[in-house]
């Protein structure tokens, strides 16, 4: 069986959640790694240290920046000559763009956010979580090739050989772009929650210290982000100390104590860390469907009856701004840090 | 300017939902407007406003009651609600929803459509992009800021590596976040209005579409295994104290 795998970078940067495709593919076959992009010479190379059978590089100056329509487009031709059963995509903001199109050129279907994928026959079956996880369902693919994207974190990544190597195939670009970058800011700070293995969160809570005192001058709403700040400083630093992500509920983001990206939830991102630590966050039902498939979960709110104890392992009836610090301290103490 | 803001109907989120014979089921659990298409109509709205002469028309494809969601959506601003809906239509999927989506935008004569960012239920996040493809139409994804000018729009897309200015010409599809803005509530004029309208429902003839055949098809429903949570309380004299317990928990964890 022939499959491909697109591995999604940007500007050279992999999403880690590509190898783990890799990975997939080769429980079913011979797998050709896809790179498009002018400055993917490394991804290209490190696709064969993933274990990629052959890799097919469209290096094209068309194709310099992620665009929609020439990404798809370029996907699309390489597919219809090559004619593979399956192509596996990481689940990321362009892999849904770029498959979504590519399967109206080829007539067949995406199926999205994948956590388990059984081969049947010619064709596969994907267990994927609907209804914000509240259901799992078992779909498939008429279709040609059948296109999936998985979700991170849901399949192991394949160990990286550094004396696999390989000589990469050129491919043809297509260059039928409609639109056209301006340019680029990278957030404050780069978050990627889907493939964080650690995620310490902060709520409104964290803007919860009377005791502090926000500089003069300061009305009362940028008193309570000042605090806040203070709040998230020390979420940020048990997240260091554990080497994990920061993660905010919603309440966090729109009172304007932390960017978007950060968001975990319905509206946010879904993630699955091995440890999520929740600061001063209630527990919302759109905060739990983000999180709640984390495998040990530890909450640190004032309130015992917060719903978030509902569903985490270990639990601190207390003041984040004196737990969070001790466990960091704690922790930089065990870790040898 | 001619806006459209494409709109699903879903079961609240607070519904308790569970599979049942196979099927769905959300109890009586209030049907809504898919949450992330309100931002949708909320960036129509904002356009509408900040370009002079422009419309705001939302579409829905769906079943008769989905109608309270389109009145939801007038409530909060907007001028004109079409629902389109066909017996033929019961098993779509994203590409088959992007195709009757295209014909009607086709026949609405829409300049830039918005969409959310992906539906509560099936969750795919592929139908937006497949209207663009199939409409032949730039497709802007993920805008938390949307600015048209002289026939073009430009938006910051919101991506895990931060945010990307991007433009295209008109007619362009574009999807939506939060990072657009808090969808107004609906005003009291607006939910009179809204009551009031007539919601015209249009079938696949009237949109010269035919019924796609789904090419992804669901072949089981399952619940989730259940989760054992019961939650160990670490308590102690001093945060120094808890702290030093529940880091040994952490680390016995091995997640580490
Ligand atoms: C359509 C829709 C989509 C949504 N999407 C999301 C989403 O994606 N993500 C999300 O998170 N929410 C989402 N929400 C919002 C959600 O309903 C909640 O409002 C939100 O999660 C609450 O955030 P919070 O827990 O930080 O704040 P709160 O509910 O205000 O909780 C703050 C908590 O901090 C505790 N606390 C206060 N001070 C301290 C202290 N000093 N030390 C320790 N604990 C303290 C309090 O006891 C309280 O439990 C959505 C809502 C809707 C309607
Ligand atoms: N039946 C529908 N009618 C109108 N818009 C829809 C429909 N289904 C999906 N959409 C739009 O497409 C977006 C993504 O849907 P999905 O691909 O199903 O996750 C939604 O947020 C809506 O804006």
């Amino acid at each position: 069986m022939k499959i491909f795998v697109y591995i999604d970078h940007f500007k050279g940067e992999v999403q880690p959640a590509s190898w783990e495709a890799l990975g997939l593919a080769k429980t079913f076959g011979t797998v050709t790694a896809i790179v498009l992009g002018s400055d993917a010479n490394d991804v290209a190379k490190a696709a064969f240290e993933f274990g990629a059978d052959e890799v097919l590089h469209a290096d094209d100056s068309a194709l310099l920046d992620y665009r929609a329509e020439t990404y798809a487009s370029t996907l699309s031709a390489l597919a219809s000559s090559h004619n593979p059963n399956l192509i596996l995509f990481p689940t990321t903001a362009r892999t849904r763009e770029l498959a979504a199109m590519s399967a109206v050129d080829l007539n067949t279907g995406v199926l999205t956010d994948v956590t388990g994928l059984e081969a049947n026959g010619d064709s596969f079956i994907a267990t994927r979580p609907i209804y914000e996880g509240k259901l799992l369902e078992k779909t498939v693919c008429s279709g040609k090739p059948v296109m999936v994207t998985i979700r991170g974190r849901a399949f192991p990544k394949p160990n990286r050989d550094a004396s696999k190597s390989g000589s990469v195939t050129k491919a043809a670009a297509k260059t039928d772009a409609l639109s056209e970058v301006k340019g680029y800011s990278a957030s404050e700070s780069a978050v990627n929650l889907g493939d964080a293995g650690i995620i310490v969160s902060g709520g409104r809570g964290v803007s919860n210290n009377p005791s502090l005192t926000p500089p003069a001058g300061m009305d009362e709403k940028q008193a309570e982000i000042w605090r806040a700040q203070q709040g998230f400083a020390l979420v940020t630093d048990l997240a260091k100390t554990l080497g994990g992500a920061v993660g905010a509920s919603r309440a966090a983001v729109d009172g304007g104590y932390i960017s978007y990206s950060h968001q975990v939830g319905q509206t946010g991102k879904v993630v699955s860390p091995d440890l999520y630590i929740a600061c001063g966050v209630s527990g919302a039902i759109q905060h739990l469907v983000g999180m709640r498939n984390s495998k040990v979960i530890v909450a640190i709110n004032k309130d015992a009856d917060a719903p978030i104890f509902k569903v985490a392992r270990y639990g601190v009836v207390g003041d984040l701004f004196q737990i969070v610090p001790a466990l960091t301290e704690a922790m930089k103490k065990k870790l040898g840090k | 300017m001619k806006i459209i803001a494409c709109i699903k109907q879903v079961p609240d989120s607070e519904a308790k939902v569970k599979a049942e014979g196979g099927q769905v089921s959300w109890g009586d659990a209030p049907l809504v407007i898919n949450p992330f298409d309100e931002y949708a109509v909320e960036g129509a709205l904002q356009q509408k406003e900040a370009n002079d002469g422009s419309t705001v028309t939302v579409i829905c494809v769906g079943p008769e009651s989905a109608k309270e969601a389109l009145k939801h959506a007038l409530a909060m601003g907007a001028d004109e609600a079409i629902l389109v809906s066909d017996p033929a239509l019961n098993d779509l999927d994203t590409v088959g929803a992007a195709r009757v989506l295209a014909a009607a935008i086709k026949k609405v004569e829409g300049e830039m459509v918005i969409f959310g960012r992906q539906t509560l239920d099936n969750g795919a996040g592929l139908t937006p992009a497949q209207t663009a493809r199939v409409l032949g139409w730039p497709m802007l994804g993920l805008a938390g800021l949307i600015k048209v000018e002289a026939g073009s729009v430009t938006v910051e897309r919101v991506i895990e590596e931060g945010r990307q200015t991007v433009s295209a010409k008109l007619p362009a599809v574009l999807s939506v976040v939060q990072s657009i803005g808090e969808p107004r509530y609906p005003s009291f004029m607006g939910i009179r209005k809204a009551s009031k309208a007539t919601i015209p429902v249009w079938s696949l003839s009237d949109i010269g579409a035919s019924a796609p055949a789904a090419i992804v098809t669901r072949a089981e429903l399952m619940s989730p295994p259940v989760r054992e949570t019961s939650v160990e309380i670490i308590a102690g004299e001093t945060p120094a104290e808890i702290a030093e317990k529940l880091a040994d928990k952490i680390l016995a964890e091995k997640v580490l």
